[in-house]
């Protein structure tokens, strides 16, 4: 958000920007917002123009054009129709920016949110794999099976103990 | 006239672009599902890196240039990958040391280029470290697990390095572009020599002397193989000029 917004009216325009980007869920999760992604960095108003200033998560996610076009629907919709998106690589994205809220509604769709502590930036080999807790039944017997799943933000994975196989959003 | 700058995203990008490319080939061909996936997934995160290396090349170039235009309408010529990765995909074994090779350079490369005074350079190989450190890991175990594995893979891994080994110094010559962007090679082939001789010694296999090193890429003058690869990227565009989905 812009702090240095002194006008009233013009950060009332801002809140009603972001209320509407809310509305924008991501493609492949659906029951998660750009805003529980943490992929909206700033919105700025520029006379009759929104910017929205986003930041790509996966670098190669073909989810984000996909989201630019849909960030664009959205506004357009609600009478922006000068709008601009763009993407910011810096400071890069990390699942520390996803919020409590979507970690939560990850859980309740059924996938595992990331686990607080980044584990896949680290470079040891054979390394144990991280525990992770089941969405269905929170149980931490579970086993990787493979280290991509459905996307590539997320790990296949399968509970020991009721035997549902689940996706983890791994930590990045 | 491109300055330094361009061409070496140029280099980056078409680097990148062209072992997506390859690695992507095996797509439906993998030994296992798992390892199917994990390739094909490695070849989008490189892809990706090439998008964001194109998108700020075409920019720069400021002439009408975008990134589908530098990568579909160049010409073997204009291309500055490394022949590194326009090598055969070969076996499994070929394929999982080429990345290695290249992944284990990469990463110490974005590491030096966090650093660089570029801020858009710094910042695409800032977002490209976190995937880049996995391709490393995952080639790397798998390095390990063959050349250390039975008769039959240890040999096919002893192949792989005679077909791939000549290809590695070009990696650390430093063309006009890099050293006018200031890279220091000399320390990344240092380390990478480190660590590729590591993980050699834990995959029981031997480490190449006195090997002579092919070159060129860089520079635009390629192997045969990058003609083959450019007629089956760019064979849509050429086809049908200006085509959209």
């Amino acid at each position: 958000m812009n702090n240095e917004q002194l006008h009233i009216d013009t950060s009332a325009s801002e809140q009603k920007i972001w209320s509407i980007l809310s509305t924008v869920v991501d493609p492949e999760v659906p029951v998660l917002t750009v805003l529980d992604l943490g992929i909206v960095r700033e919105v700025q108003i520029n006379g009759s123009e929104v910017e929205v200033i986003i930041t790509p998560t996966y670098t190669g996610c073909p989810a984000m054009d996909m989201i630019a076009m849909n960030i664009r629907l959205a506004l357009a919709e609600q009478g922006y129709k000068t709008v601009k998106v763009t993407s910011v690589l810096s400071p890069a994205w990390t699942t520390d920016w996803m919020t409590e809220a979507g970690k939560e509604k990850l859980k309740q769709y059924g996938i595992a949110p990331p686990n607080p502590k980044q584990q896949v930036c680290n470079d040891k080999l054979f390394a144990a794999n991280e525990a992770v807790q089941c969405p269905h039944c929170n149980s931490y017997h579970t086993h990787r099976i493979s280290e991509f799943g459905s996307t590539a933000c997320k790990a296949l994975y399968q509970c020991d103990e009721c035997k549902e196989p689940f996706d983890y959003f791994k930590c990045h | 006239m491109d300055n330094s700058l361009t061409i070496y995203l140029l280099h980056l990008a078409d680097t990148t672009l062209i072992l997506s490319q390859k690695n992507s080939e095996w797509c439906g061909h993998g030994p296992i599902l798992e390892q199917d996936i994990a390739i094909t997934n490695i070849s989008l995160d490189l892809l990706g890196q090439a998008r964001n290396f194109y998108q700020y090349a075409a920019a720069l170039k400021n002439d009408g240039s975008t990134e589908d235009s530098l990568a579909y309408l160049r010409t073997e010529r204009e291309f500055k990958n490394l022949l590194l990765v326009e090598q055969q995909n070969g076996d499994w074994g070929q394929t999982i040391l080429r990345q290695y090779f290249f992944s284990q350079y990469q990463l110490l490369l974005f590491q030096q280029l966090q650093q660089h005074s570029d801020e858009q350079l710094a910042a695409i190989a800032t977002k490209a470290i976190k995937e880049t450190t996995y391709h490393v890991r995952w080639s790397s175990e798998w390095v390990i697990r063959l050349g250390d594995g039975t008769d039959e893979s240890h040999n096919r891994m002893l192949h792989a390095i005679d077909e791939l080994w000549r290809y590695c110094g070009e990696l650390f010559e430093a063309a006009d572009y890099e050293t006018a962007m200031g890279i220091d090679l000399t320390s990344i082939k240092q380390t990478w020599t480190e660590k590729v001789t590591a993980v050699f010694d834990e995959a029981k296999l031997p480490v190449p002397q006195n090997v002579f090193m092919q070159s060129g890429g860089k520079k635009g003058v390629h192997t045969e193989q990058l003609g083959y690869i450019l007629t089956e990227l760019q064979y849509l565009q050429r086809t049908y000029p200006g085509a959209k989905w």
